[in-house]
C-alpha cells in the first residue's frame, strides 16, 4: 500500500509538521518524514474526513438524480469519507433488504462509509413503525432513523419510535414540520412571500414540531436529533432544551447558513428548498447557535434533482440544493473567516459530533498516531468559482453557482487511500 | 448624433411672413377654402395649421376646419428604433369625408412622413383631394411626392439637419441648419 | 423594458406613457379606425395555463387591432408534468417565431420564469401568475382612474384608493399597490386580517380591518372577488359574515367623497362582496374598465412590439 506523507500541514488548525499514511493508519506525526508519495501540504489544514448526516443519494428509484457512486464521488471530493443515506428513496429504505442494498452499493463505490438511514414510518407515511430492530440489525447496521421529506407529526407514533430505539442506542432525525401549516407551502412565509405571491411556510411550523418533540424526548428519556434547523426561534428551543438536559442533538445545513429568502425574488427554483431559506435574522440565529454548541453539526442535506425538476416554474419545481462538495468552503466563509469557529471546532461540527450521534465508531476521531487516516486536506488560502457544469454530483442544482467562495479541498484521504489528490477525484 | 452651433436661415418675421403668404396661396387655389381641411402633423405641423387656419379665416372672415393627424404607427421606419409615444390625432366634427384636405408639416425632406400622412388619413374617410402644405422643403426626396404649397425652399446637404422652432412648443420662432458632425 | 412581469417594474414615466398611448388608441378606436398597423407580421400568442376567457379576449382583440397575428394556446389540461409543459411549449412558440407570449399561469412566478429561462427570444406579457402580479390590470385601473379623477392625463398624485377583499391571494392587489404608488396615489387595502398576507405591514399602503372607516375620504374603491373555497380553509366564517362586514353596498358607497367611484376586476360575486344596486350604479365603472382593457393592451404590446426594441 502506497504511504503518503502530508508536508508541513496544520493538523486541525495547529503549528505546520508532518503527517504520514501508512496501510490505512497515521502511521506518524513529525517533522522530516518520509513516504512513498509527497503531499505539499503548506498553509493546508489537516481536517478529520468530515461526516455528513444527512445526504440524499437518491439510489433505489432516482438514479438519473444521483447513485450511491456519483454521491460518494461528490461526497470525497468536498472532503468527507461518511455519509448517512437518507431513507426516501423508491423503495423507500423502511427495512433491511434496501438499507442493506445501500450500504453494499456504498461498500461497493468505496469511496466513503455509506451508513444508511432507515425510515422512522413504513412508507414514510407516519402511520405504522417500520422494522427498526430489524434495520439496526442487518448488516446496515441503521442507528439513524428519519422520515426526512416528511415529519413524525403524529405525537404517539413520535414517542414511540423515540422508545423504541433506545433498546439499540438509535436516535429519531426529526424533520420538523407541521404538516397542515405548510400546505401548499412554497418558501418562507415572510415580507418576501407576501411581496411574491408564493404560499409561505411559517417558522412556526417548524418550532412547534421541534418544542413537542425536545419535550417528548424529555418524557421518555430518549435522544432526539433535530434535521436541518433553520429559524432563530427554533435555536432558542434547543437552547431551553440542552439547558434541561433533554439528550436532544440539532443539525443545520450549509445553506441556511448564508442564503436567504431574498433570493426567492428571482423565482428562480434553484433557491426552493425545504426547509426553505430564511431571513437574516435567522441566518445570524443559527450561525450564533452553531458556535455556541446549542446546534452540534453541520449536515448537508444535499438533495440533488435533474435538470427538468428545477427547469421550470417555481411551484412546479422539487425541493432541495445539492451542498456536498461545498460544505466546507461555506463553514470556511461564514463561521471561521468570521471568528465564530476555530478549525478545532469545524472538526467537531462536520466529524467528530456527527459521528458520535450516528454511532460511526470508525469515523470521527481526532488526527493522532494510530488512528484510522480518514482526512479531508483543506487549502484555505484560495477561492474557487463555483459553477453547475463542473458539479462532480450527478445533479447540477447548487445554489452557489456564481458565488466565489473561499477555500478548496486539495486531498481526501478514506482508509488511508486518496480518494482525492490536487482537488480532484483519483 | 451631435450638432455644431446653428445658423438660423429664417427669424421670426422671416417666417411670419412665410405663413401670410402661404396662406394667401391656399386661399387663391382652393378658391376662398371653403371646403378645406387642414390637418398638421404633430408636434409642429400642428402649429403651423393652426396659425394658417387663423390667418386664413383672419382673411376670409369665416373659420377654417383644422385638425391633426398622428403618423407614428404608419411609419416606414417604425421597427428601426424604439416605439415612439403616439400623438394626438384630432378630426374636425365635419370628419375629411369630402373635403379637401391640406397636409401641413415643417420640413419637406425624404417624403416618408407624407406618405404615412396619406395612409392614415385614408383610415379617417375619402377626402376629395389631398394637397400637401410645408414651411420648408430641403430636397432630396425619396418618394414621389412633392408639396403644393412651400414656404421657403432650402437647399441642404444630407450632413446637414434643418429644425424648425415655433414659440408654441420652443419659446422662439426660427429655422436653423445645422452640421451633423 | 423587455417584458411585462410586475408593475413593480415601471417607473412613474413609463406608466405614464402607457396611459397616454392608451388614451390615444381609445381616441383612434373611437374615431372609427378599425385596424391600426404598426404590429403587422408580429405574432403574439396567447399562453393560457389558466380559464380566463376575459384577460384572453382582451389581449385578442388588443392584438389584433393593431394587425398582429394572434395565436391562442390554452394549455389547460396538459398531460405532461407542468413544468415541461411550460418549457417545452415555450421552446414550441419560439420555434414558430413568437413575438411575444402573453402568458396567464397559475403559479406564482411563472412570467418571470419564463422571461428569465432563455428558452425564448421574444418578450414576455404576464397576464397573471398564481398570486403574485396582473400589471395590465392594474394599469386599466389606473388608466380608468385617471380618466375619471384626473381628466385623463398626468398621475394620480393625491387620490384615495380604497382596495377591499382578499388581498392575500390577490394578484390584481398586488400589482395595484405597486403602480399607485408609482403614480402617487394613496392606497388602503382593507380585508380580515386572514386574508392580509404576511409583511404588509411594510407595504406602501394603509391597512383595515374596517371597511367603512377605509371609504370616509376615498376616491375610488376596488372590489377583489372573494372566492368560496376560501371559506372552506377557514379564513373566515361564512359567505353571509363575509358581506356583512366587507360587502359593498350603497350606504357604504355613500362614505366616500364626492365625484369617487366603484371598480371591480371581475367577474363579480353580486350580492357577496358588491350588491347589484351599487354593482350598476352610475358610480360603478366596472363595465367601462373592460372597455379601457382593450386600450391598454394594445398600448403595452405597441410599446414592446411597436418598434425594434421595447420603449417601456
Amino acid at each position: 500500500m502506497t504511504s503518503y506523507v502530508l508536508k508541513n500541514v496544520s493538523i486541525v488548525g495547529g503549528s505546520a509538521t508532518d503527517l504520514l499514511i501508512s496501510d490505512g493508519v497515521i502511521a506518524q506525526i513529525g517533522d522530516g518524514l518520509n513516504a512513498d508519495q509527497v503531499i505539499d501540504a503548506k498553509g493546508c489544514i489537516a481536517l478529520p474526513g468530515l461526516v455528513d448526516l444527512h445526504t440524499h443519494l437518491r439510489e433505489p428509484g432516482k438514479e438519473d438524480a444521483e447513485t450511491v457512486l456519483s454521491g460518494s464521488q461528490a461526497a470525497a471530493v468536498g472532503g468527507f469519507t461518511s455519509v448517512h443515506a437518507m431513507a426516501n428513496t423508491n423503495p423507500v429504505a423502511d427495512n433491511a433488504g434496501v438499507v442493506e442494498q445501500v450500504w453494499r452499493l456504498g461498500k461497493e463505490a468505496g469511496l466513503v462509509d455509506v451508513r444508511p438511514v432507515g425510515a422512522v414510518t413504513k412508507g414514510l407515511e407516519g402511520v405504522t413503525l417500520a422494522e427498526l430492530g430489524t434495520m439496526a440489525d442487518s448488516a446496515a447496521g441503521v442507528r439513524v432513523f428519519s422520515d426526512d421529506g416528511k415529519c413524525v407529526h403524529d405525537p404517539v407514533i413520535m414517542r414511540r419510535a423515540l422508545e423504541y430505539v433506545k433498546a439499540f442506542d438509535g436516535v429519531i432525525a426529526q424533520h420538523a414540520q407541521e404538516p397542515q401549516l405548510t400546505d401548499g407551502a412554497q418558501m418562507n412565509e415572510g415580507i418576501i412571500s407576501g411581496q411574491l405571491g408564493l404560499r409561505g411556510w411559517p417558522a412556526v411550523a417548524e418550532e412547534a414540531i421541534i418544542a413537542r418533540d425536545v419535550l417528548l424526548a424529555s418524557h421518555v428519556d430518549a435522544r432526539l436529533h433535530i434535521c436541518h434547523l433553520s429559524t432563530a426561534g427554533s435555536v432558542e428551543i434547543i437552547r431551553w432544551a440542552k439547558s434541561r438536559g433533554i439528550k436532544v442533538t440539532a443539525e443545520v445545513t450549509p445553506h441556511h447558513l448564508i442564503l436567504t429568502d431574498e433570493l426567492a425574488t428571482s423565482y428562480n427554483p434553484v433557491f426552493k428548498v425545504n426547509p426553505p431559506l430564511r431571513t437574516q435574522a435567522d441566518v445570524e440565529a443559527v450561525r450564533e447557535g452553531l458556535a455556541d454548541g446549542t446546534i452540534d453539526i453541520v449536515a448537508t442535506d444535499h438533495a440533488p434533482h435533474p435538470a427538468q425538476d428545477k427547469d421550470c416554474e417555481w411551484s412546479a419545481a422539487a425541493f432541495g440544493m445539492t451542498g456536498l462538495e461545498t460544505a466546507l468552503q461555506v463553514v470556511h466563509a461564514t463561521m471561521v473567516k468570521t471568528g465564530l469557529l476555530t478549525w478545532e471546532q469545524v472538526a467537531d461540527r462536520m466529524s467528530y459530533a456527527p459521528a458520535q450521534i450516528g454511532r460511526v465508531n470508525t469515523q470521527g476521531q481526532a488526527l493522532v498516531v494510530g488512528a484510522p487516516a480518514h482526512i479531508a486536506l483543506f487549502d484555505p488560502n484560495t477561492e474557487v468559482t463555483i459553477t453547475a457544469e463542473n458539479s462532480v454530483s450527478a445533479s447540477r442544482n447548487t445554489p452557489f453557482a456564481g458565488y466565489t467562495l473561499p477555500g478548496i479541498v486539495q486531498a481526501t484521504f478514506f482508509n488511508g487511500k486518496p480518494t482525492v489528490l490536487d482537488g480532484k477525484l483519483v | 448624433m451631435t450638432h455644431t452651433q446653428g445658423r438660423v436661415v429664417l427669424d421670426s418675421a422671416d417666417i411670419s411672413r412665410a405663413l401670410t403668404r402661404l396662406a394667401h396661396e391656399i386661399i387663391e387655389r382652393t378658391q376662398g377654402a371653403q371646403n378645406v381641411t387642414l390637418m398638421g402633423i404633430p408636434t409642429r405641423g400642428v402649429a403651423l395649421a393652426n396659425r394658417l387656419a387663423q390667418r386664413i379665416s383672419e382673411i376670409q372672415g369665416s373659420p377654417v376646419e383644422v385638425g391633426a393627424i398622428d403618423v407614428t404607427m404608419y411609419r416606414d421606419d417604425l421597427r428601426m428604433q424604439p416605439a415612439r409615444a403616439l400623438l394626438p390625432t384630432v378630426l374636425p366634427d365635419a370628419g375629411i369625408e369630402g373635403r379637401l384636405v391640406i397636409l401641413v408639416d415643417d420640413v419637406l425632406y425624404s417624403g416618408r412622413t407624407i406618405r404615412a400622412a396619406l395612409d392614415a388619413l385614408s383610415e379617417h374617410g375619402r377626402p376629395q383631394a389631398v394637397q400637401l402644405a410645408v414651411l420648408v422643403d430641403r430636397g432630396h426626396r425619396e418618394l414621389p411626392i412633392r408639396a403644393d404649397y412651400v414656404g421657403k425652399n432650402l437647399p441642404t446637404a444630407k450632413t446637414e439637419s434643418v429644425q424648425v422652432q415655433l414659440s408654441e412648443h420652443d419659446e422662439i420662432d426660427q429655422i436653423v441648419i445645422r452640421q451633423a458632425s | 423594458m423587455k417584458h411585462l412581469l410586475s408593475t413593480a417594474d415601471l417607473t412613474r414615466d413609463d406608466a405614464i406613457l402607457i396611459l397616454d398611448t392608451a388614451n390615444q388608441l381609445a381616441q383612434a378606436t373611437s374615431q372609427g379606425v378599425g385596424k391600426l398597423p404598426p404590429l403587422r407580421g408580429r405574432t403574439v400568442v396567447n399562453l393560457f395555463y389558466e380559464d380566463s376567457t376575459r384577460t384572453r379576449i382582451s389581449f385578442e382583440a388588443a392584438a389584433k387591432r393593431l394587425s398582429a397575428d394572434v395565436i391562442n394556446f390554452a394549455a389547460k389540461g396538459s398531460s405532461v408534468s407542468k413544468g415541461e409543459s411550460l418549457k417545452d411549449t415555450a421552446l414550441t412558440l419560439e420555434a414558430m417565431g413568437a413575438d411575444a407570449i402573453v402568458l396567464r399561469h397559475g403559479s406564482s412566478g411563472a412570467a418571470n420564469t419564463l422571461a428569465n429561462s432563455g428558452w425564448i427570444s421574444g418578450s414576455v406579457v404576464n397576464a397573471g401568475d398564481g398570486t403574485h402580479e396582473h400589471p395590465t390590470q392594474a394599469l386599466l385601473d389606473a388608466y380608468t382612474l385617471r380618466r375619471h379623477l384626473r381628466e385623463g392625463a398626468g398621475d394620480l398624485a393625491g387620490a384615495t384608493v380604497t382596495i377591499v377583499g382578499d388581498i392575500l391571494h390577490s394578484r390584481v392587489a398586488r400589482s395595484n399597490v405597486h403602480l399607485l404608488k408609482t403614480l402617487g396615489a394613496n392606497v388602503r387595502l382593507v380585508a380580515p386580517p386572514t386574508l392580509l398576507p404576511f409583511g404588509v405591514d411594510t407595504w406602501d399602503a394603509d391597512v383595515s380591518y374596517d371597511l367603512e372607516d377605509a371609504l370616509v375620504g376615498a376616491d375610488a374603491v376596488m372590489m377583489l372577488r372573494i372566492q368560496q373555497e376560501r371559506m372552506n380553509a377557514a379564513y373566515f366564517p361564512t359567505i353571509h359574515e363575509y358581506s356583512q362586514r366587507y360587502g359593498l353596498n350603497q350606504v357604504r358607497v355613500n362614505l366616500m367623497n364626492q365625484g369617487s367611484i366603484v371598480m371591480h376586476p371581475g367577474p363579480m360575486n353580486r350580492g357577496v362582496e358588491i350588491t347589484s344596486e351599487v354593482a350598476d350604479s352610475p358610480q360603478s365603472v366596472i363595465v367601462e374598465q373592460v372597455t379601457n382593457g382593450v386600450s391598454v393592451r394594445m398600448a403595452v404590446l405597441y410599446l414592446m412590439l411597436g418598434g425594434n426594441e421595447a420603449t417601456v
